[in-house]
């Protein structure tokens, strides 16, 4: 709050009361509705519920297909949490070297940012395509048979490539600007004070993108569990079968095509503890770096 | 001038070996570059090109004739059974839904931000948890009951039930809060002093102050609206309220099936007209988005 | 125009930690007072006080006969120049200048009138069109003084106005603004951290520490009468010499110096002495180590010891000095003792046991 506020009673409940009750209705409710639900099981042909108390929470723990999804979807994470924050700190750190042209190479690597991840994920399936696809003419020409949907490893591959490659524009974006915002007095006493780029680079600029790092590390963990939903629902088109799934995919599977509301809430429920414990770590780590710097 | 002659005997070599390390930036980014484009390329070459030939050969090296015609195809002919869901209307409904959102999002997020940072409120603190408990999870991890309650409240195929439960997260209200904070202490000091009232001055002083932060924040609202799938796909069953994005998950199902030619012709030119408004904003308005979109990370 | 009147003023801040001890003083019709002393002394919420910008825990403040302590800032009829200038980034000088009349229903053709006339005042007006940003830090200064004359208000306030301009500016807009206060004969209360912006403009200083008044007088009288050892110090540049001395049967006696003082105190006591009041005399009973010498053109300082204790020396240019020992004496008449733990002044002005042709003597 600024230290002259204004003194106004009324105005500020006025200027609050839409976003409060957005929220209370379109979050909160959901919510708790979510959390409800997770303790019934949902009659099959819609008659009323039972309470079971902690079961569908106890089923999940036994599901041997739950625990493969959760399997998959930390590889996942780990994947393309990895390979777009590498290839984009790789694009960012030779896109604030190079002079020429480097306005043009931000537009052209960040895009991407733009594209909706089922867009992207339907062109993996035209560039996928078991006949003709070009990336699979090219896997060809190794001799890897690349298959589409039907193989578990080629489409869990083809999902890790869509997703690297709708989110390394975000990553790139920050880095870049981190990287553009650390004075230029520090990179010139690097300068002075290391003859090797490599040295400099290491010794110098990573530490201090380090805070950037973070920060993205939580939005790419974050991107990997959720926004790749369009990305993964494309890729199967529709389908999952026996293909590689997402947590949140299998919420919204169980949920809205199996009708098992109370399973797919118990999930829902799992699901927000992980993103809390996620944001409480992020906090935690904020506040540290804030102390020490 | 004289004594750059006199230099040139040295600085061969550390010229040399600059000229090197620039070349391969060069080549990094130009790959770089060319990776995030070939989709995209492949894309229009398919548009362009007669069915026929794709589904026999594939994407080929060179651009057809019938990107017109394939354009006029998806824009006004029907895919789905009720025929209200061409092009147009999808087109329509994509634009409503990024508007709708940014606009909604921006506005309440301002007040919201407005009344938290400048006034002296009691349960001020309250208020802030509750609306930043909402950045903690997003609309995916709760999309069931959010729908049930859509339902509910008979949104379903609605513009508002479209866009509504959207808005209900808090990222615009923080990152407002945020730049609010860093307007210096004597603006709204010098602007009591002046006789300005809180409405005088949020409207005379905080909102054209704001001018940059709302363009930016209207970009990526803006984006991310127009580019939602799993909430439309959910709430809308009417064909003639699908939106582009959610229109993909029809033309991959139309693909899918069938024993006819698949259209992929025109399933291209839709998949290229959802990417290409979003795309236009973010790099015409590069700046102020990229501006923006990192500032967030404060 | 009005008169400033605060009775018992207080601040308590929410977390219990009080920022101004009550404080009561009176600021006549037109006078110009600096708040003078170091950050976080409870200058700036004293005047921010008087603005309205921060509430008043306890005590009254009065501008002309009314008491405004509930008042909003805009009913106060005051000015107020910020630090940072606060000026409206997005309006022109010409609207920022204008706001505060158009939100008090000025007619148009009065406020153009008043910015007009403003804006000539200050040489302003080819940037009237202009925004903030494109304005240099002084001129920038200008504007903001501008947007508090035009309002005519009864009390002009400034807060740390200068502090934002390089050395040379600052100079120059210190004249400035001393002369436009002249002119207009506005009461004002001005507050700064630096000590020869206070003496140089104010009519009368009032020196603040940890959120107490030390001082109040004419800037004369806080250089040559300092009511403690904190107003000594941090008035002056440099600032006064204060040595451990003691008294003894009616005797001042430092390093080589004996003095007698018709005062039964006995102990240690702090003595002042202004680098200026120190003079170089083979004959005189100071015993000095130079080890350093400043030469600042005008005049020099010496840095030394006497005794072990640190003293600083101002000389005239035309004096030739060289570091190592030296002897000096001093100017009684400007001898300062203060209480050597609570540092307040203990002699009360010239109560020294001399003969009144000896005053005028050195020592």
């Amino acid at each position: 709050m600024k230290r002259a506020g204004f003194a106004s009673r009324w105005l500020p409940i006025l200027l609050l009361v839409p976003q409060l009750s957005i929220i209370l209705v379109f979050f909160y409710w959901p919510a708790a509705y979510a959390v409800k639900s997770s303790f019934y099981l949902q009659d099959p042909f819609g008659f009323g519920q039972t309470f079971v108390g902690l079961e569908n929470y106890s089923s999940l723990a036994d599901s041997a297909e739950y625990l493969r999804v959760t399997n998959f979807t930390v590889v996942f994470t780990v994947l393309v949490t990895f390979f777009s924050l590498a290839l984009a700190l790789l694009l960012a750190v030779k896109a604030d070297k190079v002079i020429r042209g480097a306005k043009s190479y931000r537009t052209l690597l960040m895009w991407v940012y733009a594209v909706a991840p089922p867009v992207a994920g339907y062109m993996g399936l035209i560039l996928f395509n078991q006949r003709w696809g070009p990336l699979t003419e090219l896997f060809g020409m190794f001799g890897w048979e690349f298959n589409l949907r039907a193989d578990y490893f080629d489409t869990a591959f083809a999902m890790v490539v869509v997703s690297v490659w709708k989110q390394v524009p975000v990553n790139f974006i920050f880095f870049l600007s981190g990287l553009q915002s650390i004075p230029k007095s520090v990179r010139e006493a690097a300068l002075i004070d290391n003859r090797s780029a490599s040295g400099r680079f290491w010794d110098v600029t990573f530490p201090l993108l380090a805070p950037t790092g973070f920060f993205l590390l939580i939005i790419n963990i974050t991107y990997a569990l959720f926004d790749t939903f369009g990305v993964i629902d494309t890729l199967v088109k529709g389908e999952p079968a026996n293909n590689p799934m997402t947590l949140v995919y299998k919420v919204y599977i169980d949920g809205f095509r199996g009708n098992d509301l109370g399973g797919s809430s118990a999930q829902s429920v799992v699901l927000m503890l992980l993103v809390l414990a996620l944001t409480v770590f992020q906090f935690r780590m904020v506040e540290k770096r804030i102390h020490y710097t | 001038m004289a004594d750059i002659s006199l230099s040139t005997a040295t600085p061969v070599i550390p010229r040399r070996r600059f000229l090197w390390s620039t070349l391969v930036d060069h080549a990094v980014l130009i790959t770089g570059a060319l990776i995030m484009f070939f989709p995209l390329l492949v894309m229009l070459q398919t548009a362009s090109t007669p069915d026929i030939e794709t589904m026999k050969y594939g994407p080929g090296l060179y651009f057809g004739d019938q990107l017109d015609d394939n354009f006029r195809k998806a824009m006004f002919e029907a895919s789905g059974f009720s025929g209200a869901n061409t092009g147009l209307s999808m087109f329509k409904n994509s634009l409503i839904l990024g508007l709708g959102f940014a606009i909604g999002k921006i506005v309440i997020g301002m007040m919201a931000a407005y009344a938290i940072v400048y006034f002296r409120l009691r349960f001020a603190t309250f208020a802030f948890w509750l609306i930043f408990t909402t950045l903690l999870l997003p609309l995916e991890v709760r999309i069931l009951p959010s729908y049930e309650i859509t339902q509910k409240l008979g949104l379903l195929n609605t513009y508002t039930g479209l866009i509504v439960p959207l808005i209900a997260s808090a990222t615009a209200t923080f990152f407002f809060r945020q730049f609010f904070r860093s307007v210096p202490e004597e603006l709204v000091e010098a602007a009591r002093i002046d006789g300005a009232g809180p409405v005088k001055f949020f409207i005379d002083i905080l909102v054209p102050l704001s001018q940059t932060m709302i363009a930016a924040m209207f970009i990526i609202m803006f984006v991310y609206g127009w580019n939602q799938y799993l909430w439309p796909t959910m709430i809308t069953t009417d064909e003639g309220m699908y939106t582009l994005v959610r229109g993909i998950k029809r033309i991959v199902q139309v693909l899918q099936g069938g024993n006819e030619i698949p259209e992929y012709g025109r399933a291209n030119v839709l998949a290229i007209i959802a990417v290409l408004p979003p795309v236009a904003i973010v790099i015409f308005f590069q700046s102020w988005f990229v501006k923006g979109l990192t500032e967030s990370d404060k | 125009m009005a008169q400033v009147t605060l009775d018992s003023v207080r601040k308590i801040y929410p977390n219990g930690v009080e920022a101004v001890t009550p404080a009561s003083f009176q600021i006549k019709d037109g006078e110009f007072v600096v708040l003078v002393g170091p950050s976080g002394c409870g200058k700036s919420t004293l005047l921010r006080m008087i603005a309205g910008l921060e509430d008043i825990t306890e005590g009254a403040l009065s501008i002309g006969d009314n008491v405004v302590n509930t008042l909003d800032p805009a009913d106060r009829d005051i000015a107020m120049v910020f630090q940072n200038y606060a000026l409206y980034p997005h309006m022109t000088v010409r609207k920022n200048i204008a706001y505060g009349l158009k939100n008090r229903k000025t007619p148009k053709d009065v406020i153009a009138q008043k910015v007009d006339e403003a804006a000539k005042m200050l040489n302003l007006t080819e940037y009237l069109d202009r925004k903030p940003a494109q304005l240099s830090g002084g001129q920038r200064q200008r504007v903001a003084m501008g947007r508090a004359i035009v309002r005519d208000p009864a009390l002009f306030l400034f807060d740390e106005p200068l502090s934002n301009l390089d050395a040379k500016l600052r100079n120059q807009m210190r004249i400035e603004i001393k002369a436009l206060q002249r002119r207009l004969g506005v009461t004002s209360i001005y507050v700064t951290h630096d000590q020869v912006e206070a003496m140089t403009m104010a009519d009368r200083i009032i020196v603040l520490n940890g959120g107490r008044i030390e001082q109040i007088g004419t800037p004369s009288d806080i250089y040559h009468n300092p009511a403690s050892t904190f107003v000594a110090s941090f008035m002056g540049a440099p600032p006064m010499n204060l040595v451990a001395a003691e008294m003894q049967d009616g005797i001042l006696s430092f390093a080589g110096l004996e003095l007698p003082l018709a005062s039964s105190m006995r102990g240690p006591v702090t003595l002042g002495l202004r680098p200026e009041d120190l003079i170089i005399d083979s004959h005189g009973p100071l015993a000095m180590e130079v080890e350093l010498i400043e030469e600042l053109g005008a005049h020099r300082l010496l840095h030394g010891q006497v005794n072990g204790q640190r003293l600083t020396v101002h000389l005239a240019k035309e004096e030739q000095v060289a570091l190592g020992p030296l002897h000096l004496s001093c100017r009684v008449q400007n001898l300062c003792l203060f209480h050597p733990e609570t540092g307040a002044r203990m002699d009360g002005g010239f109560a020294f046991n001399l003969a009144q042709d000896r005053m005028e003597e050195r020592v």
